[in-house]
């Protein structure tokens, strides 16, 4: 076996362990740090799986909330309405053996579909580039959404809620470690590769004998996958969704992940999304402390707030990101058409 | 001649614009042809039909006679053309090393899912592709760089690493378009030297687009020239030369902007 695939393995170990003999403890003890843990763990599988759309494939997606969107609705349905006959038949709600099994199949469920999601959109939208690529996948994120609303089996803009709060931090982190390791094994492989060539250059990608549109499918199909998990999670974790929890915002707050941390820079993103979860924690903090006078606290909660000065502060001083390639990202800003 | 690639009366419309009008050529096994003519003539137009980015509007293109139309550009260097841009097009995000490595993409064996099982095959087949690669890079003297971005070289050696990194898709026939470009009179002569190792050693067929006269007429066992869109006469170097045709379409009748010593700036 390859020293990655130890890794990963040991990755997974250490999660499982970590959450057989340390869950309840956590999550008793200390429910708003667990809470803060599980998403920041959510955060980090959506950013890693996008990083490989936006960042190390060059496609801009602003579309990640909507394949999340569907593994979350996808993986609720299914528990809500198949789980009580798979439970019963595989050994009770009680088991602790049948929840996971129950759980570990709603989340390949959601992840399929969100594959299957992205699939059906990269194929289409994926000739656009640049700004309309951005704005056809910001329109897919938007058509689920306004279609989440208007179903009335999912709860339409009442919400839904999910039996079965499934989500630990053996599943959270068990998927972060198997994110990771695909979109680092993809993209450390000669196959993996194409997935550069494509953002360097795209004609000279197609003149190496390279099937650009494949490999931009593939990314999308894989980050979709990965959304879709993360929308399962999320799921079983706030045992209640909402349309409104899938909105164009939650795009952007994992594109802020992305462009924060480094486009292409897996390391750097999974920081970015790390700090960028606990950045508004802190700042709530720090609101109800008695440097703050009551009316400013408002205006340190918002996190959007924050965010645009983080992003124009970054874009101004360092545009690659915190961990990016300056190469890659000056490229973007001074491509060069034609032959 | 054994025919390698063949253009059969091809024909390319932009709307109204014809670029070029039935236009026959043909390239033989381990030949190496020129292809030249003035300023928007339509040389590179040729390349892009010949490479799959213009589908030509009429008339074939053949690789060892089979037709070449419809087929997108990544399928033709598949079938074994491959080509070097005017502006340097190298991957800058890549190493020098990954830039090379990248083009064995073509013939890899392994897929996706290879990659995330990591098995002995998988490892094998890096290896054996890290070992090519330097062994290319070792041929061009190279291998020094194999670390560096691909941005760093000198603009010669840039050069030389898209014509290395063109031949690691295993070509047989090699498309440079204008590799003499920008490059001072010492490296047009040291271009030309490695046009001609190239073609000896790798036994491969070269197609040179080429604005400077001294590059082609110095390599090219035949010369095609075009002058808008048209072909106005082919044969050997000393046929082309004394063509009153090619002579009027680079000098034309009074003071022109192009002269047949000077390259293109």
């Amino acid at each position: 076996m390859s020293r990655a695939l130890l890794v990963l393995v040991a990755a997974l170990l250490v999660c499982l362990s970590v959450s057989l003999f340390g869950e309840n403890l956590i999550a008793s003890r200390y429910a708003y740090y667990y809470d803060i843990l599980i998403t920041i763990g959510i955060n980090v599988i959506l950013a890693t799986s996008l990083n490989l759309v936006n960042g190390y494939t060059g496609q801009f997606s602003l579309g990640h909330a909507g394949f999340m969107a569907v593994g979350a609705y996808a993986s609720a349905s299914w528990s809500n309405h198949l789980d009580p006959y798979l439970l019963a038949s595989i050994g009770g709600a009680n088991s602790p053996f049948a929840t996971n099994v129950a759980f570990l199949i709603s989340m390949l469920l959601a992840g399929s579909l969100a594959a299957i999601a992205g699939f059906a959109v990269g194929v289409p939208s994926l000739r656009l580039k640049g700004d309309y690529l951005a704005i056809a996948t910001l329109g897919f994120g938007e058509i689920i959404r306004v279609a989440i609303l208007n179903t009335d089996f999912l709860g339409a803009s009442r919400g839904l809620s999910v039996a079965g709060s499934y989500t630990n931090l053996f599943w959270t982190y068990g998927s972060v470690a198997i994110c990771v390791y695909v979109v680092l094994g993809l993209v450390h492989s000669t196959y993996g590769r194409g997935f550069l060539t494509v953002r360097d250059d795209e004609v000279a990608a197609e003149a190496m004998g390279i099937n650009t549109t494949k490999y931009k499918v593939m990314a999308f199909v894989v980050a979709s996958f990965f959304a879709g998990i993360a929308g399962a999670l999320y799921a079983h974790f706030k045992a209640f969704l909402t349309p409104e929890g899938f909105n164009f915002f939650r795009s952007v707050d994992v594109v802020v992940f992305v462009i924060l941390g480094g486009m292409g820079s897996t390391i750097g993103v999974i920081i970015a999304a790390i700090m960028l979860t606990l950045l508004p924690e802190l700042l709530r903090a720090l609101a109800h402390t008695q440097f703050v006078p009551p009316a400013y606290q408002g205006l340190l909660e918002n996190r959007l707030i924050l965010y645009s000065l983080l992003l124009i502060t970054l874009m101004l001083t360092r545009p690659q990101g915190l961990f990016g390639d300056p190469v890659a990202i000056r490229k973007r800003f001074t491509r060069s058409r034609g032959n | 001649m054994d025919s390698l690639l063949k253009l059969d009366r091809c024909t390319i419309r932009f709307g109204g614009l014809t670029a070029v009008a039935n236009f026959t050529m043909e390239v033989g096994r381990r030949e190496l042809v020129g292809l030249i003519g003035p300023n928007g003539a339509g040389k590179t137009t040729v390349f892009n039909m010949v490479t799959g980015v213009y589908p030509p509007t009429d008339g074939h293109v053949l690789l060892g006679g089979e037709p070449l139309n419809g087929l997108k550009p990544y399928a033709i260097t598949g079938k074994g053309i491959a080509r070097t841009f005017q502006n340097i097009r190298l991957f800058i995000s890549l190493s020098v090393l990954d830039n090379v490595k990248a083009a064995f993409n073509l013939h890899l064996k392994h897929g996706p899912m290879h990659a995330l099982t990591r098995g002995r095959a998988f490892l094998r087949e890096e290896h054996e592709i890290e070992n090519r690669t330097l062994e290319l890079l070792k041929i061009f003297n190279l291998d020094r760089y194999r670390d560096a971005m691909c941005r760093s070289l000198p603009y010669g050696d840039q050069r030389r690493l898209e014509i290395v990194r063109a031949l690691a898709t295993q070509p047989k026939l090699l498309l440079l378009d204008e590799p003499a470009a920008g490059m001072t009179p010492t490296e047009k002569s040291n271009l030309m030297r490695l046009i001609e190792f190239v073609q000896e050693t790798f036994d491969i067929s070269v197609l040179l687009v080429e604005h400077d006269m001294r590059v082609v007429m110095g390599i090219c066992k035949r010369i095609y020239v075009l002058d808008h869109g048209i072909k106005i006469a082919e044969g050997t170097p000393e046929e082309i030369r004394r063509d009153p045709n090619v002579i009027e379409a680079y000098l034309g009748e009074g003071p022109s902007e192009a002269a047949p010593q000077t390259g293109e700036m």
